[in-house]
This record gives C-alpha cells, sequence and structure tokens, in this order.
C-alpha cells in the first residue's frame, strides 16, 4: 500500500531535524489556522491560486523563493556552524551524513528554488508590461509552470521530515548516486524534485520567447526592446536549449536507478563521465540563465536612477548575445581535472575566459552610464553598485581559473565555492533584489521602505565578504569542498570567520524581512499616485498605475523610441486620455495549474516511494486533465469598453490629485 | 506581419492578435526543445552505444526486413495525416475522421511491431538492463515509441472533439499542431533507422 515507506522513514530520533520539521509544520498550521479563521480560502483560490494573470503568478513565485530562501540560507548557516566547530578533536554537531544531505539541498534549494523562481517571477511581474502586451502568450501553461515549481520545492520540503535527502551533492555524482551505493531515497527525492521543476522551467522558457516575439506592442522592434527585454530573451534561448538535456540525463539516471540500465555506472557499459558532461551541459547555460536577467535589472535600474539613456545600449545588447552563445562552450571547465586531452581543456579554457570580455563590456557600459548622471542613491541603486564592486572581484577569479593548470590547484576546494558564490550572489541576487525593490512599488503601489532597504544591503554586502573571503584564502591553503571534519587546525580561524560573515548575512535577511513589514504598515507613506514610481521611469510599465488594472493596458500603446515612456514625457505626449476605450478580452482563471502541480507532487512522492498505484493513478489524473482542459476553448473573458473607462477615469482622477499635490509642494 | 498588428491594435482583441499563429509558434518553439532531449539521447547512443559488456550486439539482433516493414507503416501513416490535413482545410468532417483513423491504425501497427521487437529481444537476454548499449538502445527508440503513443492517444481525443464539435477553429490549430508533432517523429525515425539500426548492421 505504502512502498517501501514505513514509520520508521520519519527521523523522529535525530533532534534537530526534527526541530526543523516542528517549526516549519508548526508556521504552516499557523497560516492555514488564521486564513481558515479570517474564512480567506474562496478568496485566495479564486483570485491567487488558479490566477493566470502574470502579475499574480509573478508575486506568487517570489513569494516561493522567499521562502525557499530562508531554508536555503537555514543550511548555509547550519554548514557553516559545523564547519567552524569541528575540527581536531571536536566532530561538531552534525553527524557526517546529516552534512552531506545538507550541503545538496543547499545547492539544489539556492538554484532550482530560490534564483529560477525569482528570476522567472520577476519575468512575469515586469516582461509583458515591458513590452507592452496585455498578458503572457500562454497564460493557463503560466500558471501550470508555476505549479510544477511548487511540486517540486514541496517535495523537497517533505523530504525533509520523510526519509531524508541526496548526499551526492547538488549536481550528482556519478557512480556514488547509483541504486548500488545509494539505495536510500535521497537520490530520489533529489533527481525528482529537479525533475518536475526542470519542466516547469522549460515551458516558462517557451511561454516567454514566444510572448516577447510575437507580442510587443506595434513599432517596438528589436533594438527598441528594453534590455531587461533583451536579457529575458536569450536566457528564455537559454532555457529552452539547456532544459531538455537536464532533463533528458536525469531521466536516464531514473532508469539506470529503477531498471537497473547502465547510463552512469563504472561497468557493464556505462560511462560514469557522461554524467559530467551531460550535467554541465545544462549547468554552465543555467548559470547565464540565473545571471543574464540580472543583468537586464541592473541595466534598467542604473539608466533610471542616473536619469540618463542607457550608455551603449546597442553593445549591451551584443554583450548578451555573444555570452548567450559562449554559455554553451564553456561546459567543460567545471571538470578540467577529469582526464580530457590537453587540446579540449586549452579549447574551453579560452573559451571560458573569452566570456570574460563582453560581461567586461556590461561593466563598463553600466559605469558610464553613472558617469555624469544626476545618481538618486536608492536601495535598487545600492544593490547596484554592491553588484558592480563585489562581482568584480569573483569574475577574476573566475579567468584565473579558466587556466587549466590553475584549475589543477584548486580544483574542488573551497576557492571554488568563493569563486561561484562570488558570480551568484552578488550577480545574480543582488539583482533580484535590485529588480524587487525597484518593481515592488509598481506592483503593490507604495514603495519599499529605503531604510531597512539599505540595511539589509549592508548585511548582505558586508556578510558576503566577510563569508566569502576566507573561503579564498582556505583554498589556497588546500581545504577540499564539503568536508564535514578536518584535521587541519590552521583552517579553522578562517573558518570561524566566515561562520561570522554568514551570521552578518543573516541580518541582512532579518532586515529584509522587517523591510517588508513596516513598509506594509506605512503603505500610506511610501504610496505611489502616478504609477511612475520613482518619477523617472523610461520604459513602458510605468506608463500604467500602480498597482496595475488587469488588463495591464486600457489602449495599447504604439512605440517609437527605445526609452518610450522617457520620450512621451519629453514630448509631453504622457498621461494622456485615449479618445475612446474598447472591450478588453482576458483569459479566465483556471484550476488546472494547482490540479495538475497537486497531481505531480502525489506522482513524485509515489515515485520516490515506490508506491506504484498512486503514480499510476496520478498519470492518468494529470493526462485526463490535459485532455479535459484541452477542450475548452472559450477561455477568456469580456471586460466591457464602459468598465475599462471606469477604472481608467479613476486612474485619471487620482492622477490629477497627486499632480496637484506635487505642484502645491 | 507588423502592418497587420498595427491595424488591429485599435480592435478589440488587439491583445491576440493571432491565436491560431502564437501557438503554432510555441508549440514548434516546444518541438525544438523536445529535439535537444531527442539529441541528449542519441548522444548517449554514440558514446555507450558499441558498450556491449560482452553481451548481444546491434548486429546480432537487429532485423533490418522487419524494421523496413515497421518503418513503412510510420511513413504512411504520415502520408494518411497528410491526406487528413488537406480534408480539413476543405472542411470534409467525416473525412478528416476516416483519415486519423487510418493514421492511428498505421502508428498502432508501428507500436505494435516495436513492442513485439522489444519483447522478444527481452526474452532473448537482451533487456536494457544487460548493457550500456542495450540501455542506451531501449531508451532512445522506447522514448520514440513514447512520443508516438502519446501521439496516439492525441489523435482519439481529437477524433472524440472532431465527432462532437465539427472542425471549430480551435480543433483546427490543435490539429495544425497535432500534424507538426506526429511528422516531427517521423522525421526522429529516420536518424533513428538509420544511426541506431544500420549503422550497427553494415
Amino acid at each position: 500500500m505504502f512502498g517501501k515507506l514505513t514509520l520508521s522513514d520519519i527521523p523522529y530520533n535525530d533532534p534537530i531535524i526534527m526541530g526543523a520539521v516542528v517549526s516549519s509544520t508548526f508556521l504552516a498550521l499557523i497560516i492555514i489556522g488564521l486564513i481558515t479563521y479570517f474564512k480567506k480560502w474562496p478568496y485566495l483560490w479564486h483570485e491567487w491560486l488558479t490566477s493566470v494573470d502574470h502579475k499574480r503568478i509573478g508575486v506568487m513565485y517570489i513569494i516561493l523563493a522567499l521562502v525557499m530562501m530562508l531554508r536555503g540560507f537555514a543550511d548555509a548557516i547550519m554548514m557553516r556552524g559545523q564547519q567552524a566547530m569541528a575540527a581536531g578533536p571536536d566532530p561538531g554537531y552534525l553527524t557526517p551524513h546529516h552534512y552531506d544531505q545538507i550541503f545538496g539541498s543547499h545547492g539544489t534549494i539556492m538554484i532550482i528554488f530560490v534564483a529560477m523562481p525569482f528570476v522567472i517571477g520577476l519575468m512575469n511581474l515586469v516582461i509583458p508590461h515591458q513590452i507592452g502586451a496585455r498578458d503572457v502568450a500562454f497564460p493557463v501553461l503560466n500558471s501550470v509552470s508555476f505549479w510544477l515549481t511548487v511540486a517540486g520545492a514541496g517535495l523537497i520540503m517533505i523530504s525533509l521530515g520523510v526519509g531524508e535527502f541526496t548526499n551526492t551533492g547538488w549536481f550528482g555524482i556519478a557512480p556514488l548516486f547509483e541504486k548500488t551505493y545509494n539505495p536510500g531515497v535521497g537520490v530520489d527525492y533529489w533527481m525528482w524534485a529537479f525533475q518536475i521543476a526542470g519542466v516547469g522551467s522549460l515551458l516558462s522558457g517557451v511561454n516567454f520567447l514566444v510572448t516577447i516575439v510575437k507580442m510587443r506592442a506595434p513599432g517596438m522592434t528589436w533594438m527598441k526592446m528594453p534590455l531587461f527585454t533583451w536579457t529575458t530573451l536569450t536566457t528564455n534561448v537559454l532555457m529552452i536549449l539547456s532544459f531538455p538535456v537536464i532533463t533528458g540525463a536525469l531521466f536516464l539516471l531514473t532508469l539506470d536507478r529503477y531498471l537497473g540500465m547502465h547510463f552512469f555506472t563504472n561497468g557493464m557499459g556505462g560511462n560514469m563521465m557522461m554524467w559530467n558532461n551531460l550535467f554541465w551541459m545544462w549547468g554552465h547555460p543555467e548559470v547565464y540563465i540565473v545571471v543574464l536577467p540580472s543583468f537586464g535589472i541592473f541595466s534598467e535600474v542604473v539608466a533610471t536612477f542616473s536619469r540618463k539613456k542607457l550608455f551603449g545600449y546597442v553593445s549591451l545588447v551584443w554583450a548578451t548575445a555573444a555570452i548567450m552563445i559562449l554559455s554553451f562552450t564553456v561546459w567543460l571547465h567545471h571538470f578540467f581535472t577529469m582526464g580530457n586531452d590537453t587540446n579540449v581543456n586549452i579549447f574551453f579554457g579560452i573559451a571560458t575566459m573569452a566570456i570574460a570580455i563582453p560581461t567586461g563590456v556590461k561593466v563598463y557600459d553600466w559605469l558610464f552610464t553613472m558617469y555624469r548622471g544626476r545618481i538618486t542613491f536608492s536601495t535598487p541603486m545600492y544593490w547596484v553598485l554592491g553588484f558592480l564592486t563585489l562581482f568584480v572581484i569573483g569574475g577574476m577569479t573566475g579567468v584565473l581559473m579558466a587556466i587549466p593548470p590553475a584549475d589543477f590547484v584548486v580544483h574542488n576546494s573551497l576557492f571554488l565555492i568563493a569563486h561561484f558564490h562570488n558570480m551568484l550572489i552578488p550577480g545574480a541576487l543582488f539583482g533580484y533584489f535590485a529588480g524587487f525593490a525597484y518593481w515592488f512599488p509598481k506592483v503593490f503601489g507604495f514603495r519599499l521602505d529605503e531604510k531597512w532597504g539599505k540595511r539589509a544591503f549592508w548585511g548582505w554586502a558586508v556578510g558576503f565578504f566577510v563569508a566569502f573571503m576566507p573561503l579564498y584564502v582556505l583554498g589556497f591553503m588546500g581545504m577540499p569542498r564539503r568536508m564535514a571534519h578536518y584535521d587541519n587546525m590552521a583552517w579553522q580561524p578562517w573558518l570561524i570567520v566566515a561562520a561570522v560573515g554568514a551570521l552578518i548575512v543573516g541580518a541582512g535577511i532579518l532586515s529584509q524581512l522587517i523591510q517588508i513589514y513596516i513598509s506594509i504598515r506605512d503603505r500610506k507613506k511610501n504610496v505611489d499616485l502616478t504609477g511612475d514610481s520613482w518619477e523617472n521611469g523610461r520604459t513602458l510599465e510605468w506608463m500604467s498605475s500602480s498597482p496595475p488594472p488587469v488588463y495591464n493596458f486600457a489602449v495599447i500603446p504604439k512605440v517609437d523610441e527605445l526609452d518610450e515612456w522617457w520620450a512621451m514625457k519629453e514630448n509631453g505626449t504622457a498621461y494622456q486620455r485615449p479618445a475612446e476605450y474598447h472591450d478588453i478580452h482576458m483569459p479566465k482563471n483556471v484550476a488546472r495549474g494547482p490540479i495538475i502541480g497537486g497531481l505531480v507532487l502525489a506522482f513524485g512522492f509515489a515515485m520516490v516511494w515506490y508506491i506504484w498505484w498512486l503514480a499510476i493513478a496520478a498519470m492518468i489524473g494529470i493526462i485526463a486533465t490535459v485532455i479535459i482542459g484541452s477542450s475548452h476553448d472559450d477561455e477568456e473573458y469580456v471586460i466591457p469598453a464602459a468598465e475599462v473607462k471606469r477604472i481608467e477615469d479613476e486612474r485619471f482622477e487620482q492622477l490629477a490629485a497627486a499632480m496637484e499635490e506635487k505642484k502645491n509642494n | 506581419m507588423n502592418n497587420v498588428s498595427q491595424n488591429a491594435v485599435h480592435t478589440a482583441d488587439a491583445e491576440h492578435p493571432n491565436h491560431a499563429e502564437i501557438r503554432t509558434f510555441g508549440f514548434w518553439i516546444y518541438l525544438m526543445s523536445d529535439l535537444v532531449l531527442f539529441s541528449v539521447l542519441f548522444a548517449t547512443y554514440a558514446v555507450i552505444g558499441f558498450n556491449s559488456a560482452g553481451g548481444p550486439t546491434g548486429k546480432d539482433l537487429f532485423d533490418i526486413p522487419y524494421l523496413f516493414v515497421e518503418t513503412m507503416f510510420l511513413l504512411l501513416s504520415s502520408v494518411a495525416f497528410g491526406f487528413t490535413m488537406i480534408a480539413m482545410h476543405n472542411n470534409k468532417k467525416q473525412r478528416v475522421i476516416i483519415g486519423l483513423i487510418v493514421t492511428a491504425l498505421l502508428g498502432l501497427g508501428f507500436i505494435g511491431m516495436e513492442i513485439h521487437e522489444f519483447v522478444s529481444m527481452i526474452g532473448e537476454g537482451a533487456g536494457p538492463d544487460r548493457s550500456g548499449f542495450l540501455s542506451a538502445f531501449f531508451t532512445l527508440v522506447g522514448t520514440h515509441g513514447a512520443h508516438v503513443t502519446f501521439g496516439l492517444i492525441w489523435i482519439a481525443t481529437m477524433i472524440g472533439q472532431i465527432a462532437k464539435s465539427g472542425i471549430t477553429e480551435g480543433i483546427s490549430s490543435r490539429m495544425m499542431r497535432l500534424s507538426l508533432f506526429w511528422h516531427f517523429l517521423d522525421i526522429v525515425w529516420i536518424g533513428v533507422f538509420s544511426f541506431v539500426y544500420l549503422l550497427h548492421v553494415v
């Protein structure tokens, strides 16, 4: 009935795991209780969970990312704590098996369930708005993508309390993850969570690519697309071309583990090195999938807050495209030491160094945008400046490791750990935080608190520096990654410093939570009445009210300029009422997304525990849902022109009042 | 295209200027990502396809005349689908349904022969767990077969929908995508036939 699952699979004798399980269950129960108490379930179901509105899906994606970030950060602080303690005679407070699971879940969560939902959430919030569209190309598919990501995240959360998580790291180690060496459910949890979320991301990539290619406002030619749209487009290309590779690789591993096949086994004709190749053929483009949209955000923010046109727009577009292509030619630098031919290593080493060139172009473009600009030092701008400073360090260590002989020295050492955190935290995460602060007022109608936003920035920036610079040193001192215990006492002081750094990052995260609380409490103070939240907005998303109406644009704008909204403000065509309004067709909310997400979660859980009847039932349910859903042709509703006029009249009244107030001040 | 959408801007459905075109494009993009998935399986077969680990090789197992007949089933099903699409453009509901049934029967013939081939191989002790070569073989050919099976479910769904509501705009857009899917599987099969089978017997 329950496959392999028995009561003894719940690790109730481990106080650390049970503490986490009990506290997160408790928190979930409180939230569920509050929703029930305030009778908010119908509202939540009809307005949010079944929503196909890109703005709401975006908000849900980002909430998922922030929740999972707390979990991933908890893993990080546990690892830093363990390594600060576990020197010489002290075994630390975690068993090696538990420690191994923690670094696996930290990596998987941070990449698949923080970076990906955060970046896709921002695309959802911004892209249709920025290209002058009312929705994405496939609104229902968008909802399905989101719920697939939730299902994957759900599976990883379940693994905390039922069974175990993988002990072979976030990228898997062949043949250690084979059934022979790893008979437990940990690898299966990792594999299915990863697989499910990956399919969701692939579908998002298709969705946004089609949206950008087919649904831009008239007049918005390729070279009039805002840079965030450009970077999203290139990211979508990377997603479409690279995610099938990880889907395929994980599928092959599934066959190895479930049907005894020999793809990555060390014998019977398997090839272990094939896993590394396949994984990083996705894994390296994935780095750019999470980083490129961030570069787009930096470009938008730096232009807005410098009140200047972006310097070198064309070069930024070409640099983005160059990175997109080069990102497929560097995967092998993740395993220079695997015994490849020297010439192969040289090729990939040079390609890796080459990627620094377009990235360098971008850095100069951002610097020159600021040059002689009238810079406003708001929170989003803080993240940009922090990024520019810290990211360059990470870039340089990357070029260092691109040289194969140098990589042999620091391969799989903490130097590498420091390097990629140095790319991903300032490069990707700071960008998301900048975008979060930058577009928050557009979505909710009020700005985030500046004071706590800046405190959060300092916590993250200083904490990052203190936590990761010692890791570079430790890498040179020869400390390998992933050690649950070590005997070299000379490492310990540096690891204690790193642990302190993690605590400072923790203070930054705490500041972010406080910032959200304070901002909601004082929302009247920071309210945005004009829709142009930062007053210097340049692109189309600042044209509508904040929060925008469900249809984004009452009349689709016609684009003549790169910075269309800025140009409209300059030549006085901004804030003008259109002559007349028309009926607007919008997609209806449908329950297919959450239903499929729930069924996929059941399927994943059933596969992990070999509960075959449930797996088959869930699969049939998924296929039936898709077939039934496909027969509905009528999935749109009409907002009558009169209703549009009513909403827009309200908006223009509010706008007039805001303008009046501004004049009086 | 640009002109069309500019003119369409002031009409009510400016937002979704052309449902069918957007959906076809999106589906085509999805097919390209599916092609990448097949590329992974082809590449895997290229890497470990000759690792028979002391077990049977392709030369011992593959029966080319049998496979030729199997291939003909799939190719003819594509021809049948072509005629189905012509009937659909001429708005001949009855012929569309007959065409789909013929396509599905030919597709079933293909799948039946493939299953028979798999079962007899497993019976001879040449199952997917025997060697790296056979793992790669069963996975690549089986993934293609699973796609064809999915296509058959899709065809059955379309027969049901057309019988119920005739050739509506939504249905003809779905038929267009199904047609792309079916021909795509044909092209992949040409790769499978040449690269998996022929290459291992010559």
